[in-house]
């Protein structure tokens, strides 16, 4: 049987792509291919969550899928929410949770993805979510820690705003 | 990873019925984690994705679940857990991460039939048919005794059932294989029990399982604990040896009868 590409159009970071790809192309090969090298594979086996982006807004594996499959979907990579992912980086930082740095962009894409899905995660509920993620330099509690500062510091500004609306507190107390 | 020669996107079952008998080479394409592992040579990739496959539907009497419905669904469908409590979610929730159960298909698991599955060890104990596009609809126990052959798995169904489920396991580490797995139902005064990962394929126990009343006492809950290492056979492999299944079969039954009755 004769090899015969696929024609593919799919939004990247909302821009749209048309591309002929082989049939077996997996998603992080076309997007490293686009140029998106912030997207990393770790293994070989679906285990270590590094090349996580969003389809449709859901994270998922792009080690683990084909290239085909995204077609007429869209596909957000860190380069997509860059404003949020370097918010988050100063919390890593802050925490020196950032070490060889290579598992950095799946992770963050997967815990964007968890502050836009779970309601006030609880710590249990945030090891949950990010179970598949793996980082073989830090032994995780610096980035328990950055993460924990990043969702507070995030609903400390959502409730400064909404209660800032209404009746700005009256100035010297009682 | 495989190789492919070609990518189609199904237009219709009937096609993908067609594709996949033209040619031995030609596969189904489930959401690929397992398959990607591989490196069989394939001709046409059958993609079932456009088919609306994906949906858990409530069609009165019982739900249906569509083969391409990723894993995570089976963990957060309220659906699901309205209907038939945790089991379902608590089964799913250990298999790799969250991205990975995004992508990973209740269809690609049931009909690769591993013995160390989850969701299948799950899903007997809630009398769950499997509807094939050729072999039609049978029970998932009686497909279990069958080998993968070349059909189209296209949905499950499930009753709807006033059931009381619990899911127990134990693994390595949060995400690893499970050592051993056992799924419960409690429905009045029946009981259903599967275990699975014995390393060899889940199995219900209805000797064990028809030993407890509806709310079973310590010496109920011992014999069941003692029948469960009669009724089934338990083997070792490199997760764990058969002594060590037998301690944890007699701990997870037991294990589970109480969180249902907790
Ligand atoms: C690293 C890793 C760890 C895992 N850990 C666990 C675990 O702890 N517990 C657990 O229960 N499972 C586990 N699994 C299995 C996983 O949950 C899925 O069951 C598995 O990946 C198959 O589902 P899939 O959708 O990826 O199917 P695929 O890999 O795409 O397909 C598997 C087979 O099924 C066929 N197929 C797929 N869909 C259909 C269909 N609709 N009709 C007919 N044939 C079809 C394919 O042709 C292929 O032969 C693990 C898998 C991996 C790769
Ligand atoms: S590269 Fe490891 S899960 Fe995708
Ligand atoms: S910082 Fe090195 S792998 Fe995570």
């Amino acid at each position: 049987m004769q090899l015969k590409n696929f024609s593919i159009s799919c939004k990247i970071n909302g821009r749209t792509y048309e591309e002929n790809i082989a049939p077996d192309r997996t998603l992080i090969e076309f997007l490293r291919g686009l140029g998106f090298l912030s997207v990393k594979q770790g293994c070989d086996t679906s285990n270590c969550g590094l090349c996580t982006v969003w389809l449709d807004g859901t994270p998922v594996l792009s080690c683990s899928m084909l290239a085909a499959r995204a077609n007429g979907r869209a596909i957000t990579t860190i380069e997509g929410v860059q404003e949020e992912a370097t918010a988050f980086a100063g919390f890593m930082a802050a925490q020196g949770a950032d070490q060889c740095g290579f598992c950095s962009p799946g992770l963050v894409m997967n815990i964007l993805a968890m502050e836009r899905e779970l309601d006030d995660p609880t710590p249990e509920d945030i090891k949950h979510y990010l179970a598949g993620n793996l980082c073989r330099c830090t032994g995780y509690a610096s980035q328990m820690r950055a993460i924990e500062a990043y969702l507070a510091a995030k609903t400390a500004k959502t409730a400064a705003a909404t209660t800032a609306a209404p009746a700005a507190p009256a100035e010297g107390g009682a | 990873m495989f190789e492919l020669k070609e990518f189609i996107a199904a237009q219709s079952l009937d096609q993908a019925d067609e594709l996949l008998h033209r040619d031995k080479k030609n596969v189904i394409l489930g959401g690929l984690l397992w398959m990607r592992m591989g490196t069989r040579q394939f001709n046409t990739g059958i993609d079932l994705s456009g088919l609306g496959l994906h949906r858990i539907t409530d069609l009165g009497d019982h739900i249906e679940i569509g083969a391409m419905t990723p894993l995570r669904q089976l963990e957060i469908s309220r659906l699901l857990a309205d209907n038939f409590g945790p089991v379902l979610r608590d089964a799913v929730c250990h298999i790799v991460g969250v991205q990975f159960r995004n992508l990973a298909t209740v269809g690609g698991s049931v009909f690769s039939r591993f013995s160390f599955s989850d969701v299948i060890t799950a899903l007997l104990v809630l009398d769950t048919r499997v509807h094939l596009f050729r072999g039609g609809q049978i029970p998932l126990a009686d497909f279990l005794e069958t080998s993968p052959g070349r059909d189209i798995l296209v949905k499950l169904t499930i009753p709807k059932q006033d059931v009381d489920t619990a899911y127990v396991c134990q693994r390595k580490s949060a995400a690893d294989f499970p050592i051993l797995a056992a799924a419960l139902a409690r429905t009045g005064s029946a009981w259903k029990i599967a275990v699975g990962a014995r390393p060899s394929r889940a199995t219900l126990a209805p000797k064990t399982a028809g030993l407890l009343s509806e709310t079973p006492d310590k010496t109920q809950i011992d014999a069941a604990g003692n029948e469960i290492l009669r009724e089934l056979t338990f083997g070792g492999n490199g997760q764990g040896s058969r002594e060590y299944r037998e301690h944890l079969a007699r701990v997870l039954v037991k294990r589970g009868i109480q969180k249902i009755c907790s």
